[in-house]
């Protein structure tokens, strides 16, 4: 824990002596990674994985429990790989049913590090979702190029300005954005069913809420046509490790992103610190509606080609899993998100070939939160995962 | 009851924590354990309790070698340990507080409240400890939540009584009700451990002395055969001078000037009244008081962190009543918080990144929107060499760091750049002895410098030590000043200015 100093020169203790040689070398050793750091990386990636494992084999014994034959389970769980990972399809299938989950998910893990729950991602993506069907239907003639950018930031926008509300009343009257998101995705909801029957938004001839479709010059096109028109992936791909990329940059290189951590570890060091904190609640609410309200979109436009009726199907609750799942680091939301996008489509392919039910998949995504929340008990029952030098002694004394 | 511990050892790693250390607890006795942050206190009391088992030696009760295997059977062999921090429920009474997890139970398994309520009450006269039983904890003043922690122990049968730098959050008049009480239970024949790492306590309320460096006992007996200077030289391992030498101050210009400042905080009340005082570069200006007269919110004002209701606060000549926190820091306000961990870092942050907290926005280590983390890194490494704060690198968390360090670390943030007023409020809480000094002399140079340096402690000894002057605060309202420049001020008369002898004149 020590090291020598210009006004403490005897030997200390053990531990991590630098021999303080010169302050060249004291401060290269100050600089060098920390083994502590890399100890606490390998449980980062371990936990989940094992999590995963664990999940999979209660499933199993779930599915035993309900007398579904053993056959029946190992050929669930083949179809399951199969549908997730097995072929170009499968594979196209789980990054399509991923994109609008690490999209929202980050937004999430967003606001969780500036210390805000945003549990509205499934209300902001309705709006978005909702804005981006109608700029995408209501302007004719627009080239590509124009109009499918004005689509995405239309959805983004407002994404972020609903969510906005949430921290506008965070900040202004300490209403906590808990209840108020919840409460907006409620409204959200409402509204959805309410405007897709109103005249400029339904679809002409028809009885039932449901919007006009999507136009050509709206629709994130589809990447792997060229091999078989019916693979889903599309653009949205991209705009998903873009955002992946930037919302890393934003937390952890930028000073709006340091101001939104120091708020979300301890709200009155950032205080102290001249952090406005009511401003640094409406712009991270802001930040994470405009993520939620993008997947929305890129839903809207990449995937259903209208606005429907609950089209976002809870993805925005399951993505509070997937940023729960990734520790709401931007990492390990676009590997969570891409797990639970295998799970969907992989879930798909099992009730098919297997006749188990997709709720199956819910089961064993809600059990891997279960693990991952309660690191501890995975410890327990892995032991030999994590069994290595024993590290206590950071904090003796 | 009487404790033997016979060469204990136990290590971490790489780290030997307790080296064959042999201790002597008698009942009837308070043993003083000094030592500083990290050398091996709270580990070879968490052996003590059951929390650790020792790689070797014995722990003997009467005589008998015993082994706990969790903190239940050190519990039940009648040694109780009063945390640092404390562990008590502050929405539940004192009396609720006192028996969870021992409830007293009547007929058919139901609470009996008016029992346990008798029993603690019966403990409480025993001490003279004078805790009300049914007041709700956080109602309660520290001292006083402090002697419930000590009340769940005596409840719990205790005979060895471990107290953990009991004194850490008392004030001074705290701290002498509490030495009442811990000579009532050694009278009544409780075996003491007192950890501390302030040598005058020692000497005051201990019969014996352990003193611990690194691990191991490095030398003990009688507090009465020891000066202050040698304890502390057998604690840190080298000699501490304990005055800072402070030469003769030069003041200069106002550089901090209150015009009747007053400040009514969320509730309406009137936190500060009126309050004009004003330090000038190159002297330090002391503030003393009780805590919770004002302090706080003085120095929320200076610094931008509350806004005051009427009054102008005066920077180097300019109006900065209105300017914000970041501002004031960027015209060369240095603040150094009261309390580090709730409001002076984020302990989950690496060392680099509390060292940048409120200055990460700014040009010396930003570039544009953007983070330069690599000048960043390299910067707080410079300034933990500079200012002895000792980590192994900058990259791990700030919490792990001994108190002293952190403070350290607070410290170098808000020194290590241009600055030409520092507001240093309880500089030294909760730090040990090598820390307490190297930050004296960093304010001390720092006002050679010519700067302006206002501190506010509430111990005493620590502004008639550092200040050239010394304002003292009652009630939200400076009360007296003394030139504390070439001759010590008058103590007595401070102590009763403290406890709000002349409210309205002052000395």
């Amino acid at each position: 824990m020590t090291r020598s100093s210009s006004t403490h020169e005897s030997p200390e203790k053990n531990g991590h002596s630098n021999g303080g040689a010169n302050s060249g070398d004291a401060l290269r050793a100050l600089l060098a990674p920390t083994i502590e750091t890399r100890g606490n990386l390998r449980e980062i990636i371990l936990i989940p994985l094992a999590a995963v494992f664990m999940a999979l084999v209660i499933g199993a014994l779930i599915m035993m429990a309900t007398s579904v034959e053993p056959h029946i389970i190992l050929r669930s769980f083949v179809a399951m790989a199969d549908g997730s990972v097995g072929s170009l399809n499968a594979i196209s299938e789980t990054l399509t049913a991923s994109i609008p989950l690490v999209l929202a998910g980050l937004g999430i893990g967003l606001a969780f590090r500036a210390g805000l729950f945003n549990i509205g991602a499934e209300g902001q993506m309705v709006v978005g979702g909702l804005m981006a069907a109608v700029v995408s239907f209501s302007f004719t003639g627009l080239p590509m190029a124009l109009h499918l950018p004005l689509v995405l930031i239309a959805g983004l926008l407002v994404g972020g300005l609903y969510a906005a509300i949430a921290g506008f009343l965070r900040a202004a009257t300490g209403a906590h954005e808990v209840i108020s998101t919840i409460m907006l995705n409620l409204i959200s909801i409402r509204l959805l069913d309410y405007l897709l029957r109103q005249p400029f938004i339904q679809k002409e001839g028809r009885a039932d809420p449901i919007s006009k479709a999507v136009l050509e010059t709206a629709e994130l096109p589809r990447l792997l046509s060229f091999i078989d028109p019916n693979l889903r992936l599309h653009f949205g791909l991209f705009l998903m490790l873009g955002a992946v990329i930037l919302i890393y940059w934003l937390l952890y290189r930028s000073k709006l992103g340091f101001a939104f951590r120091i708020s979300g570890e301890n709200p009155d060091a950032a205080r102290y610190a001249g952090i406005r904190a009511g401003l640094t609640i409406v712009i991270a609410m802001a930040v994470a509606g405009g993520l939620a309200g993008l997947a929305g979109a890129a839903q809207v436009t990449g995937v259903l080609g209208r606005a429907t009726p609950g089209f976002t199907a809870g993805i925005g609750f399951d993505a509070i899993a997937v940023a729960l799942l990734g520790r709401s680091h931007p990492v390990g939301i676009l590997l969570a998100g891409v797990l639970f996008g295998a799970l969907e489509a992989g879930g798909r392919q099992m009730q098919v070939d297997a006749g188990v039910s997709i709720d199956m998949i819910s089961i064993i995504q809600a059990l891997i939160i279960i693990f991952v929340a309660a690191p501890l008990l995975v410890k327990r029952i892995m032991p030999f995962l994590f069994a290595d030098k024993p590290k206590e002694g950071a904090d003796h004394g | 009851m009487n404790i033997e511990l016979r060469g204990i050892s136990k290590r971490f790693g790489s780290v030997q924590a307790n080296k064959n250390i042999s201790l002597d607890i008698r009942a009837g006795e308070v043993l003083g354990l000094l030592g500083e942050n990290g050398a091996g206190k709270s580990t070879l009391m968490n052996v003590l309790s059951g929390l650790y088992q020792p790689d070797s030696g014995d722990i003997l009760i009467d005589g008998a070698p015993v082994t706990f295997d969790g903190p239940g059977d050190s519990i039940a062999a009648g040694i109780g340990m009063v945390h640092q921090h404390f562990m008590l429920v502050p929405v539940f009474s004192v009396v609720e507080n006192v028996i969870l997890g021992v409830e007293p139970t009547g007929s058919a398994d139901f609470l009996d409240l008016a029992a346990a309520r008798d029993q603690v009450q019966a403990i409480n006269a025993r001490y003279g400890m004078d805790v009300p039983s049914d007041v709700l904890i956080e109602d309660l003043p520290v001292g006083i939540q402090q002697r419930v922690e000590i009340l769940k122990v005596l409840f719990r049968s205790a005979d060895v009584l471990i107290l953990d730098e009991p004194t850490a959050v008392l004030t001074p008049q705290e701290v002498e009700a509490f030495f009442g009480i811990v000579r009532a239970l050694r009278d009544a024949g409780k075996a003491i451990v007192f950890i501390t790492h302030k040598l005058h306590e020692i000497i005051e309320i201990a019969d014996k002395v352990s003193v611990l460096r690194q691990g191991e006992i490095v030398g003990g007996g009688v507090p009465s055969d020891f000066s202050e200077a040698d304890l502390a030289e057998m604690m840190v391992g080298r000699p501490v001078s304990f005055s800072v030498g402070r030469g003769a101050a030069t003041p200069g210009e106002d550089v901090l000037d209150l015009r009747d400042v007053t400040l009514v905080d969320a509730s309406l009340e009137v936190r500060l009244h009126r309050i004009a005082m004003s330090v000038r570069a190159g002297e330090i200006v002391g503030i003393a008081g009780v805590q919770g007269n004002g302090q706080t919110e003085l120095v929320e004002a200076i610094t931008g962190i509350a806004q005051v209701a009427s009054g102008q606060v005066m920077f180097a000549g300019t109006d900065i009543t209105a300017s914000s926190v970041r501002q004031r820091h960027h015209m060369g306000i240095a603040h150094i918080p009261e309390d580090r961990q709730k409001s002076g870092m984020v302990s989950a942050f690496t060392v680099a990144e509390n060292m940048v907290l409120n200055s990460y926005y700014d040009d010396s280590v930003a570039r544009g929107v953007q983070i330069d983390w690599r000048r960043a890194e390299k910067q707080a490494a410079a300034a933990c060499l500079k200012f002895d704060v000792r980590t192994p690198s900058v990259f791990l968390d700030a919490g792990g760091l001994s108190g002293g360090n952190q403070q350290k670390m607070v410290v170098a943030r808000e020194l290590e750049r241009a600055v030409r007023l520092v507001v240093a409020s309880q500089p030294t809480r909760g730090v040990d002895v090598g820390s307490i000094e190297f930050i004296h002399k960093q304010l001390v140079a720092c006002r050679d410098a010519g700067n302006a340096v206002l501190i506010i402690s509430s111990e005493l000894d620590e502004i008639l030590d550092l200040s050239d002057r010394i304002y003292v605060m009652y009630e939200g309202q400076i009360t007296a000043e003394f030139d504390n420049s070439t001759s010590q001020a008058d103590r007595g008369a401070i102590g009763l200015a403290m406890a709000g002898a002349n409210r309205t004149a002052a000395a």
